[in-house]
């Protein structure tokens, strides 16, 4: 007997409960739903995965914390690891928006990327 | 141990005005106060109104109190630098069985010396306040009444008190008595002893329990009556006047008043506690406040409301000394008979604010009685300079003061436009603001319509940077009330 | 640079709208616009906004807020609006003179062409939706505890009940979990969510933050610091259902309950204010009723993504843009030539309108494009005809001469511009 699982959808702001009807990880049919809410789904069951944002500490900047986030959707299972990885981090000023500040977390191959300048201060 | 002439027990508006009229003479006074600031209990949380004095039972000591301390209002604002408007107050009467008893209130006005009070027709009354309930038949006017702030005159007094010379220590509770025999020699407090001659009791809610420990008033009791009020958004609604309600035996009623600040109060309730501290807002007593106020202001809603609070009135027991004067919860004024050396106040609940000044005169005349030399100070200076609020000045005296202080350029509180130069001077000031509220209580700010969403982080940075403590130690109002509890970065990695 | 006491366009505010609509106003015809702004950098609201979602519409990426303001912030400073920051603008009248005063600009007196209002809003307090109790520390709006911890660095409690389950009040309580907080639960009056269910998913669901529709705070208790907080259910008219109370213990409570868009400087220069919106009237150009002042953004109304803010933002600017260069064009008297069809160049380039008092004024132009046949050479006011003149052709080594006749005075004192064509008869 295949499974039935809800899944709500995150891809667009429309929030579809996904009907996915799967055989352990294998999705055999998910109702309603785009190309891209199955995609989640299939991912969902298999591997969830989050965009990350957080802040890390700064040195001689012009605000104490850098705001970061991920380069791409990282393992829901290892958001603590990353939590505890980045509290280690401390990035000196100036950074640039875009400036890989961790790279390949935890071997992922997702970077920790600073979402702004920051400015350095005496 | 240290050695005073005189010790004032409590720093709301009464032992701060005592203090100031001491501060005249020469003689070394300290003034107590258990709180971390001045004014915190029914001094801060009451209808700022400056009472014309009909509404206390004719010969009771609150009637005395009132009618003389009303008339010192205007001196006293102009020695002292605090606003003060004598703009009157009227008793509105709503339906006909209430215009009756306008009669009845004049007339006691009168008896207790209240000049000027006429009636006013409902047609005039509409005409000087416009949103007038319909239903409203007439009112009395009695032109004597004002309004002030009642905590930057209690600041203002108390800095002008220190001015002179008056010691004042915050944090500072009351234990005990020091006796040698009958007579007071000293007190005991939490900060260590002090020797005085003369201790003056001002403690509000706790007058009873310090006047117990002298053996004194053994069936004295303060029954804290809770107050709850509303303060309105200014760009709501603005009423022009002082309204009361007609009273009844539960007290003045359910008012609807302007203030110095331009904002509407409305309130207060009449509720009895059994806790001293208990200075909660409940919902049903939200509840009584606006359908008290909509009798008046039938166009008042809760959706005016950007603020709300309670006060706890100290509301004694003691009967009126005056024979044939029935009223049981009258001020008590008095040097004692069984003790030597305490000056005892108690009871004061409304009109004790408007009383104030009063109060403060007849202990320097009861200790000028008792055989104290009460000798003037030379150099004793009456006056002290307001400070600047940036948002009353005009546009050229803001220009000055920016050129003068930059700081005065940055505003750090939108909605009531309070700029850093005002807060730092606070913070600076005679007798320092330490805390949020405690700046809140001084330059208005955290009380507009974003009620303090968009300054409280900068406040509490400016607090710390001028403390030259860190953020996490900066505190609403004292110890445990502290807004921040680590950095963000301060979590200790999970195993 | 020095600030100068007139612009042409002036933003009031520089997050997202402010933003976009500054760039907008500089490349859109304005020759100078002042952006002010009461924080001490560019960026608004967006600085504290770290989380994803920003971008989806205009850059086609899941972008952080800080990185959707760089975005703006670069294109702002790069085309030359002059930033004033840590300024606060204290009023604005209808004849678009501004107060403001700063910490390093001092008083501040200027006069504007045209203004954009983009203040933004506020949130709604504890008092407008009524909470008794006590009011100890650690009552907080959530934008408040979100500027405190991702901006100034500092955790506001470490125990949280959150009340209102709108986007912000969700993803703070994600951000408190992350940075080592407890969020005990988030309870909504509504029974429905009232937020994005993406934001359900990923800030409550994945960190397994209970929440309760249908319920909100009965009171708050604690007299120094936030002790608990009392919850009740309520039933479809918002009334407590008895007995239905839980007391939670915790050391904050967050208020994410509406944002009011931020309306009293607009109120002061005499815009009126739709009470259902709570922002002002504005018609397609995003024009008030008072002319030359245009308002964007969440001042306006509450939008859902803050790509529309910078469309807004971007219209505004245009149409300030536009207001300003008439007004000025008006005030320095002089009306600009523009080329038209075949018109190669016309000298002079601009008429002094007061010219045409004393005497006719001469043009000439060279065209293009030669026309061997009969000739109209125009100038016209926009679409109105000012003056023709016939020619038998058009060649571009000759000089065609139009000289525009002292009658022409009323038609071009109130012209902003006039373009001059030769087309075939």
């Amino acid at each position: 007997m295949p499974d039935q699982t809800k899944i709500l959808c995150v891809t667009c702001p429309k929030g579809c409960t996904l009907q996915v009807t799967h055989a352990g990880k294998t999705v055999i049919e998910v109702k309603p739903g785009c190309k891209r809410g199955h995609q989640y789904a299939a991912r969902e069951l298999v591997d969830p995965r989050r965009m990350v944002a957080t802040t890390v500490r700064a040195m001689n900047a012009v605000h104490p914390l850098l705001p970061v986030y991920t380069s791409a959707p990282f393992p829901k299972a290892r958001i603590q690891e990353l939590r505890a990885a980045l509290r280690a981090l401390e990035v000196p000023a100036p950074v640039k928006m875009g400036q890989v500040v961790l790279a390949n977390l935890l071997d992922t191959g997702i970077d920790i990327i600073a979402s702004r300048d920051l400015a350095q201060v005496d | 141990m240290k050695t005073v002439d005189i010790i004032i027990i409590g720093g709301g508006v009464v032992g701060c005005m005592i203090a100031r009229a001491l501060s005249r003479f020469a003689l070394h006074v300290l003034l107590i106060e258990k709180e971390d600031d001045i004014g915190t209990g029914a001094t801060s949380a009451n209808s700022a109104i400056v009472h014309a004095g009909y509404d206390p039972v004719t010969g009771t000591l609150k009637a005395k109190m009132n009618v003389a301390g009303n008339a010192m209002w205007d001196s006293l604002s102009g020695e002292l630098g605090f606003e003060f408007e004598r703009r009157g107050d009227y008793v509105v009467a709503v339906g006909k069985e209430e215009l009756a008893l306008l009669d009845g209130l004049q007339t006691q006005g009168q008896n207790n010396g209240v000049p000027g009070m006429h009636f006013i027709s409902a047609d005039e009354m509409r005409l000087r306040e416009p949103n007038l309930s319909p239903h409203v038949s007439g009112a009395l006017w009695a032109p004597t009444g004002g309004i002030c702030d009642p905590f930057m005159l209690t600041v203002a007094a108390a800095e002008n008190a220190v001015h002179n010379g008056v010691s004042l220590l915050t944090g500072t509770r009351f234990e005990d008595f020091i006796f040698d025999q009958r007579r007071i020699v000293g007190v005991k407090t939490n900060r260590g002893d002090f020797a005085c001659r003369w201790v003056v009791n001002a403690a509000g809610l706790y007058a009873d329990e310090v006047m117990h420990k002298a053996g004194v008033r053994p069936e004295f009791k303060i029954c804290p009556r809770r107050g709850e009020y509303s303060v309105l958004d200014r760009a709501e609604i603005q009423i022009n006047n002082v309204l009361f309600p007609v009273p009844s035996e539960k007290g003045k009623g359910i008012l609807v008043t302007t203030t110095v600040h331009g904002n509407t109060i409305v309130g207060p309730n009449s509720q009895w506690v059994d806790d001293k501290e208990d200075r909660s807002v409940t919902g049903d007593g939200m509840a009584e406040i606006w359908s008290g106020a909509q009798k008046l202001i039938p166009s008042l809603t809760s959706r005016f409301s950007i603020a709300v609070f309670a006060g706890l009135r100290a509301c004694g027991n003691a009967p009126c000394q005056t024979p044939g004067v029935k009223h049981n919860h009258d001020f008590v004024i008095e040097i004692p008979a069984e003790v030597q050396g305490l000056v005892n106040l108690g009871g004061i609940e409304s009109p004790g604010l408007t009383s104030a000044p009063a109060i403060a005169r007849r202990v320097v005349d009861l200790l000028q009685d008792a055989g104290e030399k009460l000798a003037v100070k030379r150099g004793w200076d009456p006056i002290r300079e307001p400070r600047p609020h940036f948002r009353r000045l005009p546009r050229e005296e803001q220009i000055k003061l920016i050129k003068a202080d930059p700081r005065y350029g940055r505003v750090i509180c939108r909605c009531e436009m309070v700029t850093e130069g005002e807060i730092i001077a606070e913070i600076h000031a005679p007798i320092p603001a330490l805390t949020y509220d405690a700046i809140k209580r001084r330059t208005w700010l955290g009380t507009g319509r974003c009620l303090g969403s968009f300054d409280m982080p900068r406040v509490v940075d400016l607090i710390a940077h001028e403390l030259g403590v860190p953020p996490e130690a900066v505190s609403k109002k004292g110890p445990g009330s502290e807004f921040l509890v680590r950095k963000t970065k301060e979590w200790e990695v999970p195993a | 640079m020095t600030r100068k006491d007139k612009y042409d366009v002036v933003v009031i505010g520089a997050g997202p709208g402010g933003l976009a609509a500054a760039i907008a106003a500089k490349q859109n015809g304005a020759e100078d616009v002042l952006l002010i702004e009461r924080d001490q950098e560019l960026g608004g609201i967006l600085q504290q906004c770290i989380h994803n979602g920003f971008g989806l519409e205009i850059f086609g990426q899941d972008l952080p807020g800080p990185s959707y303001a760089q975005r703006f912030i670069d294109d702002t400073l790069a085309c030359g609006v002059e930033p004033l920051l840590d300024t606060m603008v204290l009023d604005i009248t209808s004849q678009r003179r501004i107060f403001a005063t700063g910490r390093h600009s001092g008083f501040v007196d200027i006069r504007a062409r045209a203004i954009v209002l983009a203040m933004g809003c506020r949130e709604r307090t504890r008092a407008q939706i009524r909470i008794p109790g006590t009011r100890p520390a650690g009552v907080y709006t959530a934008g408040t505890a979100q500027r405190w911890v991702n901006v100034e660095g500092y955790m506001p409690g470490s125990r949280f009940v959150v009340l209102g389950s709108g986007d912000i009040g969700m993803i703070m309580a994600r951000r408190l979990t992350l940075e080592g907080a407890k969020v005990e639960r988030v309870v909504e009056v509504m029974p429905f969510l009232t937020g994005l269910t993406r934001n359900y998913v990923q800030c409550l669901m994945d960190y397994d933050i209970p929440l309760h529709l249908s319920h909100t705070v009965k009171r708050v208790i604690g007299n120094q610091r936030v002790e608990a907080v009392e919850t009740v259910r309520v039933d479809e008219k918002w009334a407590p259902i008895p007995g239905s109370e839980e007391i939670i213990p915790c050391d904050t409570l967050l208020l994410s309950v509406g944002l009011i868009p931020e309306n009293e400087l607009s109120k002061k220069a005499g815009v009126l204010i739709d009470g259902l919106t709570g922002g002002p009237f504005v018609d397609d150009t995003f024009e008030t009723n008072v002319p030359g002042i245009f308002a964007a953004g969440n001042v306006v109304h509450v939008y859902d993504l803050v790509d529309w803010v910078s469309e807004a933002g971007r219209q505004a600017g245009i149409s300030a843009a536009k207001f300003a260069t008439r007004i000025r064009r008006r005030e320095t008297g002089l009306v600009p030539l523009r080329v038209g069809d075949n018109v190669r160049y016309v000298v002079p380039h601009q008429v002094n309108r007061e010219s045409l008092a004393e005497a006719p004024v001469r043009l000439q132009l060279r065209v293009k494009t030669p026309i061997e046949s009969p000739v109209w050479v125009e100038v016209r006011n926009r679409d109105h005809l000012v003056l023709r003149k016939g020619e038998l052709y058009a060649r571009p080594g000759e000089i065609i001469t139009v000289e525009i006749p002292i009658k022409a005075y009323d038609q071009v004192q109130l012209a902003d511009e006039l373009t001059l064509a030769v087309v075939k008869r």
